[in-house]
């Protein structure tokens, strides 16, 4: 199926980190994507007054895959040691509607045709929705980096913006997949390492204490939250099977109940409506929002991580030079190699600091945007609600 | 059919207690046309086992014995009867109800009654504002050990005048509703009347209670069980005949009730009950009915869809109900987690904010809660009664289809003796004749009495039923009505609820700088 999204749509979706795309320096955007099969393929549109491109104006197909083969890239890249990457979009999720579609495959027969279509819709309505989200964050990640003052510049990823051939080709082919793959089953074990570094700076202490507690707890939050949706959205179901039955007792009522039973069955086909948009809206501003800061906190403790493996590189290059000089052999290169680590763990420290700071920033904004906006929301499905009850409990009454 | 074997008619106490809807050995009427006899006695019930028919021949016998046995019915009846054909207040009536071995009949239900006597009870019902509340209340557990069991107080007040005094209470346990039911029951059913279920009994949940464990789940199950025995009684008291029943009255009135034994789920009573009820089950199946009257069958489809709709409903409840506690548990486990969370941040606003934030959920899984209850108590509950009062119209149905049965059974036993009389008119044995064909003779009278009395049955339990189903459908219309007002106003409470508590938080959002 395909999906283009209105420019309306994309700007309250665009909410989790702020102040992207505002530079028209570098415009990008994904206006469209396919869904076929279980391969979505995203449009990916730039517009730009740089010069470093070849046009000012173009798209490029790309799946799921070329995003990730871009964000390795980049965090293999040494020069960019010291940056917090933007966390990796995560793969399209398409298996809690397709559970959805099974039950509702089995389940046929016990409905009737107007529950079916409902439910049906809803599960369209789910299906869409977990596409906008996919699209979102794979939006964002372009963003983020092309409103990097460094990572706008890197020529992956401009490759990525314009290569205008499948970038098949340049990705990791399978063995390098799996060369990252211990990279990572490295990297947590060294994560032990980042603990366990006897830190010198207080800043960095105080960040390296902070990330990990925080880590632990955002991702416990996000899973809560993820719960508390989905409990919304059973319900949202519940309402719809509510309403068909209520109107299946109305078709057959002959008394002055039908016209009480038709009202009743409206307005809890209306509230499921809202149920949903309640439902949809908590995910968008609470459980996406915790759910985006975890992945970026990860990126956070990866910038940590390489910065203790370069403290810990630089005092071995310390022991290394202290043995030379004991040893009387290959100082100068000993010395050099020092040098080179306390370079390396300056910049890295320098360019950290900078980028947590800006983290930090950049996450409270992001949170209060939306928790006045999930604030807002709530209240007014509330009023909408209880709009729509009166109503119904108005004319009831008057009956 | 010819039946043989008379038992005789069980007088001792013991063994009506055993009986439910079965044997109920009302005689017949008398001359119809007598005022002064205690006309009031119903017809009897076709016994639910298969062999019916075979009672029918004891009440022929002695209905002066029976009468005799009936006589403080008698007594009592008369000044009740003259209380309904009167239009004014009638004068308070000392109901004395007569000890358990004699069930009492009920009213007016012989033919020239029956019109008259339904009349004066809706001119009453519409003269009565209906003034009366019943409440269940103050639960409390009697006894130790599997014995124990739960006394609820039943509260009435009221200005009907057919009780003493304007408001008293009595103490009450389950099975005394279970017994109120199982003698309503066996009165009233089987002529057409649709008398409310019993609430369910419940062994697992009973047994919890029993054995002492004060938690969550078993306080559920009392307040479940107190919601369900108020709603039982306010239903049976709207029913303008169950009311003045005299087993009604002591049950709400006298402070001392003898224990309904019959009603335990494992006795000999209960386990009868369950063979009548599969025998009932076959009995229907096999009744093949001729439906001459089109208003019966597009009833009885009407419930059958209704049935079948309430049902489902009441599935999907059950579901909201259970995905609502749902959402009020994981409301409050994200509320802690925020709550961590918020301890965790280290930017001072933002960690208010998140604390706030976990407040404002915590709140808000109470009102999920309390919505919840309000979706089962109000709601769920709703459709549970009626899916089984439901089942008690379908029961009347069935009822009145077993009359019908036995009419035409009757029909065809005639239609047998007379060709058995027309044989022996051919016969050349004329010793024996004339002995036998005396004897036919006085069977074919019998029998000519019975089938008219038969189709009598069947008209009078097919008006009574129309009558029921109008005031059930007129009554079932309030009642949903009613609650589900209720219950929306629950639903727009909660609303504005949330949007008290988000009103709270957004300033605090806000701050966040």
């Amino acid at each position: 199926m395909t999906s283009t999204l209105d420019e309306n749509n994309k700007e309250k979706m665009r909410s989790v980190s702020v102040d992207l795309n505002n530079d028209a320096s570098l415009l990008i955007d994904i206006p469209d994507a396919l869904c076929e099969r279980d391969k979505v393929k995203f449009t990916v549109h730039t517009k730009t007054t740089l010069s470093s491109f070849q046009k000012p104006e173009f798209s490029v197909p790309r799946q799921h895959e070329d995003f990730i083969w871009l964000h390795d890239t980049l965090v293999e890249t040494e020069d960019y040691a010291g940056l917090i990457i933007p966390p990796a979009p995560p793969k399209p999720d398409f298996e809690s509607p397709r559970e959805k579609m099974h039950k509702l495959g089995e389940g046929e027969a016990t409905m009737t045709k107007e529950e079916y279509a409902k439910m049906k819709q809803e599960l369209e309505a789910e299906y869409l929705a977990v596409f906008k989200k996919t699209v979102q964050v794979h939006e964002i990640f372009l963003q983020r980096l092309s409103s990097h003052p460094m990572l706008s510049k890197d020529r992956n990823f401009q490759i990525f913006l314009e290569y205008d051939q499948d970038l098949t080709v340049r990705r990791k082919n399978a063995k390098e997949m799996f060369g990252g793959f211990f990279k990572n089953m490295v990297k947590s074990a060294d994560e032990v390492l980042i603990s366990g570094v006897k830190e010198v700076d207080d800043f960095f202490e105080q960040e390296k204490t902070f990330l990990l507690d925080y880590y632990s707890k955002i991702k416990d939050s996000t899973a809560k939250a993820e719960k508390m949706t989905r409990a919304h959205k059973n319900i949202a179901d519940d309402y719809i099977h509510i309403s068909a039955t209520l109107n299946s007792i109305s078709t057959d009522d002959g008394t002055a109940n039908k016209k009480h039973l038709e009202k009743l069955s409206d307005l809890f086909e209306k509230l499921r409506k809202v149920e949903g948009r309640v439902a949809s809206d908590q995910e968008l501003k609470l459980t996406e929002l915790l759910r985006y800061y975890m992945r970026d906190i990860q990126a956070a403790k990866d910038l940590l991580y390489r910065r203790a493996r370069a403290l810990a590189d630089y005092e071995n290059s310390n022991k290394a030079l202290d043995k030379a000089r004991l040893k009387s052999k290959d100082i100068p290169q000993a010395e050099e190699h020092q040098q080179h680590c306390l370079q390396k763990f300056d910049k890295l420290s320098e360019s950290g600091k900078k980028e947590l700071t800006g983290f930090k920033g950049r996450r409270v904004v992001a949170f209060r945007k939306n928790l006045i906006e999930m604030a807002e929301l709530e209240i007014k499905h509330a009023k909408n609600n209880a709009t729509l009850l009166q109503g119904c409990i108005d004319l009831l009454k008057s009956n | 059919m010819a039946d043989t074997a008379r038992e005789p008619p069980p007088a001792e106490s013991t063994d009506f207690e055993e009986l439910e809807d079965a044997e109920e050995l009302f005689p017949e009427p008398a001359a119809a046309d007598n005022e002064s006899e205690p006309a009031s006695l119903p017809a009897e019930d076709i016994s639910t086992n298969s062999n019916g028919p075979k009672q029918d021949s004891l009440f022929d016998d002695d209905p002066e014995d029976l009468f005799a046995e009936a006589t403080e019915e008698v007594s009592l009846d008369s000044p009740e009867r003259d209380v309904l054909l009167s239009d004014g207040p009638s004068p308070a009536i000392t109901p004395i109800t007569p000890p358990l071995s004699v069930i009492t009949p009920c009213l007016g239900h012989d033919d020239m009654f029956t019109h008259s006597s339904f009349d004066e009870i809706e001119e009453e019902e519409l003269n009565d504002s209906f003034d009366m509340h019943i409440s269940v209340s103050d639960p409390e557990k009697v006894g130790d050990g599997m014995n124990a069991y739960m006394a609820y107080k039943v509260t009435t007040k009221t200005s009907v005048s057919l009780f003493k005094r304007d408001e008293f209470s009595v103490k009450r346990r389950f099975s005394d509703f279970l017994g109120l039911h199982s003698k309503l029951a066996s009165k009233y059913l089987h002529i057409g009347y649709i008398v409310p279920p019993a609430p369910e009994k419940s062994i697992v949940g009973m047994t919890k209670v029993k054995v002492g464990k004060e938690d969550q789940s078993s306080n559920e199950f009392v307040e479940k069980r107190r919601s369900a025995l108020e709603r039982y009684l306010l239903r049976t008291v709207k029913h303008p005949v169950l009311l003045k029943d005299p087993d009604v009255l002591q049950f709400l009135e006298s402070s001392d009730l003898p224990r309904a034994v019959s009603t335990q789920a494992l006795s000999s009573a209960g386990l009868l009950r369950m063979v009548n009820k599969a025998a009932d089950a076959v009995n229907k199946m096999t009744i093949k009915m001729n439906e001459s009257d089109a208003w019966f069958e597009e009833k009885q489809q009407h419930f059958e869809n209704l049935d079948v709709q309430l049902r489902k409903l009441h599935a999907s409840v059950e579901s909201l109900v259970c995905h609502r506690k749902e959402l009020s548990v994981n409301t409050a486990q994200f509320a802690k987690s925020a709550a961590m969370l918020g301890n965790s941040e280290d930017h001072t606003a933002l960690s208010r904010a998140l604390s706030q934030l976990a407040e404002v959920e915590e709140k808000i899984d109470q009102l999920h809660q309390d919505q919840a209850n309000a979706d089962f108590y109000l709601f769920s509950e709703l459709l549970g009664d009626y899916v089984r009062l439901i089942a008690a119209v379908k029961g009347v149905f069935d009822h009145r289809m077993k009359t019908w049965q036995k009419w035409q059974d009757g029909q065809m036993l005639l239609q047998k003796k007379r060709e058995a009389e027309a044989k022996l008119q051919l016969n050349n044995k004329p010793d024996k004749l004339q002995q036998a064909k005396d004897e036919i003779k006085e069977e074919i009278e019998e029998l000519e009495a019975k089938v008219h009395q038969g189709e009598r049955d069947f008209e009078q339990i097919s008006k009574t039923i129309r009558k029921e189903v109008g005031r059930f459908e007129k009554e079932r219309v309030k009642d949903f009505k009613t609650i589900i007002i209720k219950y929306l106003e629950s639903l727009v409470q909660t609303q504005q609820q949330l949007i008290k508590y988000w009103d709270a938080f957004l300033p605090e959002a806000k701050a966040i700088s």
